[in-house]
């Protein structure tokens, strides 16, 4: 039998609707996110090769204050919390609380967003000025790309958790699974940025 | 958790088009996608070795005279940057693996036919963006490797363009990879344990580990880069405090990587296509896993071999050059065990089997330089002549391309239900081995004598090597001709093959030749022994 007999095949098709499959869409996700964490890792280790071979030129200016990036860690671990907090009601089909939950962690995000943003302003050094300016503006300014899509993806995700034809329910639980294991993905590189580029 | 597989939306057949047409469209199906990865890959080997011609005319004569240097520098980094991202990596994992594995690990389709789609489709545009590139002020300069600072103080645009195209080629390149982890960890056949798959899946295993973890690593160097061209910024620009040499780690990372994701899946086809046609069992299947696996681990701690001569400090020369020539050990046990399984085998003289074996000859010895090449004194000496690009191209051309033109003369019956002419395969076969070695062999020679590699120029004393090295360049373009002759005519009015004209014993050749739309008439085979050849049918598990 050829592919061009079309006829045949949908017939068949359609005797095999009821055949399942393991659903993996998180396994891709897990994997997708390992490629995502090495290109951090690249970063990462550019940024600690500069700092150990490349000195900062006389009179090159790259100072960080600790306030704020320790704020935006707070944000961040306890936004993770809150993300569970929506898993946990929605599994219980407590969609409007759920809910609730959801919009407060893209609060939470887009608070972050706004301290990263005040930071950039404040900061006494350009994206230009000298090496670790650079590397600096680059690692937050990635990182910060995520958690702007990331929360792009809460919001998206809390519409869907409306009561009323929302698509998110406790039998279809992948995209909030799918966002919320992103999100904890995401504070964890910055744990980790945090770490690499505040204090160490 | 488990889903419902809904034909209608999974493979959704009856909209799309039919015929021809189907290779046209955004088609989920894995065959469907397999074909358009070769033949798109096809075309862009068309344009590569072009290029690859235009390079050789020049290198005819010492000045230069067929081009000015310029265009030189854009032919040969167009040159590279085609055969390596749009020919080689897309057809040896892209085509080959989607149009195999699934029927290996004994499923309809990919895990993820959509995001398999999207893969493809990133290549055809960001493959025309990179060719076009030329046509607005020149294509990028720097090589396929885009070394700062010559990529940051050539023309911009040229670069630019180089580096998006090489992004999305690299994110269709991880897509793929994540679809081919999923489908042969999660997809496998009810029953079929890993040890019994065709070697072909935990190349691409491997193969896609690979991917996986290091073309991220591109994707963000070449980032950091297009920021100091567009923005200004320092990272590898040693005016402004950067240092060029973290360029240099980071882009090795993923590229020496980026040498046994091309050479890998050729690996895991020979040992699909040799017992098929020596009639013996895989010699040696377990050492073959495990020296796979052990090439992804060596394959990703051994990059700075390519950089002895960037000011690397003693300790790391010695460590890469120890990590290198250990990957000789898995590479070899591989080698001895492809001889191994021909050795008494009841070998069938075809166009396949003559790919295969001129793979191996080819190989073993772009594998003996490799190891020359790992070599600390050996390397400062050759380092940048054409010794490298000798030894490169025997791993790449004489290994990978002579496994793609194998796997077709092997395959083409399987996807068209028609046979290849074996006397114009023959031909094929004879020219390019001759054309191959012609082109290729001689540029040892002028490494080890001094020729620089990616010059236009070179000492008038090189003359005559360099003719006979571009004689057998031409040799490889009148190659394609009755390859192509050989594929336009058969696909049409080739014999009929039947459904397994090899008598194999693979699971792909179990169903129909045309294989139908989702695979298997009914479920799909169990498939415990791969290689059971020359045993009786009641001895086979």
């Amino acid at each position: 039998m050829t592919t061009l007999d079309s006829s045949k095949e949908i017939q068949k098709n359609n005797s095999e609707v009821n055949e399942t499959h393991e659903d993996f869409r998180m396994f891709g996700l897990i994997t997708f996110l390992i490629a995502d964490g090495m290109t951090f890792a690249g970063f990462f280790a550019a940024y600690l090769t500069y700092k150990a071979v490349n000195p900062l030129p006389d009179g090159a200016i790259y100072e960080l204050e600790l306030p704020i990036p320790t704020l935006n860690t707070i944000l961040l671990l306890v936004s993770s919390a809150t993300f569970h907090k929506a898993g946990k009601a929605l599994l219980k089909d407590k969609n409007s609380e759920s809910q609730k939950w959801l919009f407060f962690t893209a609060f939470l995000g887009i608070i972050f967003l706004i301290c990263q943003l005040f930071e950039y302003f404040h900061l006494p050094f350009g994206l230009t000025d000298n090496l670790f300016a650079s590397t600096f503006y680059a690692l937050t300014g990635f990182h910060g790309l995520h958690v702007t899509l990331g929360t792009l993806m809460i919001l998206i995700i809390a519409w869907q958790s409306r009561i009323m034809g929302g698509r998110l329910t406790s039998q279809n639980m992948f995209p909030l699974e799918a966002v919320e294991l992103y999100w904890h993905f995401v504070d964890g590189i910055w744990v980790i940025l945090f770490i690499i580029l505040y204090l160490l | 958790m488990t889903i419902s597989i809904d034909p209608q939306k999974t493979n959704n057949e009856s909209l799309q088009p039919k015929g021809w047409l189907r290779y046209f469209s955004f088609s989920l199906d894995h065959k469907v996608i397999g074909i358009q990865y070769l033949v798109c890959g096809f075309l862009f080997y068309l344009i590569g070795g072009t290029l690859a011609s235009a390079i050789r005319i020049e290198l005819a004569s010492p000045m230069s005279d067929f081009m000015p240097r310029d265009v030189y520098n854009q032919v040969l980094t167009l040159h590279g940057t085609i055969m390596i991202f749009l020919w080689i990596v897309p057809v040896v994992n892209g085509a080959f693996g989607n149009y195999l594995i699934p029927f290996y690990v004994g499923a309809r389709d990919m895990a993820f036919p959509r995001l398999n789609a999207v893969a493809f489709w990133l290549i055809p545009p960001s493959g025309l963006m990179l060719v076009a590139s030329y046509f607005v002020e020149g294509a990028a300069q720097a090589g396929w490797t885009a070394y700062p600072p010559l990529s940051i103080t050539t023309p911009q645009s040229g670069q630019i363009i180089w580096i998006l195209s090489v992004l999305l080629l690299g994110g269709s390149s991880i897509f793929g990879g994540i679809n081919f982890i999923a489908t042969i960890i999660k997809l496998r056949r009810p029953g079929l344990k890993l040890m019994q798959l065709p070697m072909y899946c935990w190349a691409m295993l491997g193969t896609s580990l690979l991917v996986v973890l290091s073309t991220p690593v591109l994707a963000g160097t070449l980032i950091l880069l297009s920021f100091d061209i567009i923005a200004n910024t320092g990272f590898f620009n040693p005016v402004l405090g950067g240092n060029v040499v973290v360029y240099q780690h980071l882009f090795w990372f993923y590229s020496h990587p980026a040498v046994y994701i091309m050479v890998l899946p050729a690996f895991g086809l020979v040992s699909e296509i040799l017992p098929v046609h020596a009639r013996k069992p895989l010699f040696g299947y377990t050492t073959m896993v495990f020296s796979i696996m052990g090439i992804v681990v060596l394959g990703l701690v051994v990059w700075a071999h390519h950089m002895f001569t960037s000011g690397t400090p003693p300790w790391m020369r010695l460590f890469f050059t120890i990590a290198t020539a250990f990957i000789a050990v898995p590479t070899g046990i591989k080698f001895f065990n492809w001889v191994a399984t021909l050795w008494g085998g009841k070998i069938s003289i075809n166009s396949a089997m003559l790919f295969s074996c001129g793979f191996i000859i080819n190989f073993v010895f772009g594998g003996i330089t490799g190891v020359a090449l790992a070599q600390v004194p050996f390397d400062i000496h050759v380092h940048d002549t054409y010794f490298v690009v000798a030894h490169f191209h025997y791993i790449v051309y004489g290994g990978t391309v002579f496994i793609i033109f194998s796997s077709i003369y092997h395959w083409f019956p399987k996807v068209t239900g028609k046979m290849l002419n074996e006397k114009l395969g023959i031909l094929h076969f004879i020219i390019t081995f001759i054309g191959f070695n012609l082109c290729f062999a001689p540029q040892h020679w002028l490494g080890l004598n001094g020729m620089p590699r990616r010059v236009a120029e070179y000492d008038p004393q090189f003359q005559f090597v360099n003719q006979i090295s571009s004689l057998g360049a031409l040799l490889m373009a009148i190659s394609t001709i009755p390859f192509l002759i050989n594929v336009l005519l058969s696909v049409r009015n080739g014999k009929d093959s039947g459904d397994n004209p090899w008598n194999a014993l693979t699971p792909e050749w179990l169903t129909s030749s045309p294989p139908p739309v989702e695979n298997w008439e009914g479920e799909a085979p169990l498939v415990e022994e791969p290689y059971g050849y020359g045993k009786e049918i009641s001895e086979r598990k």
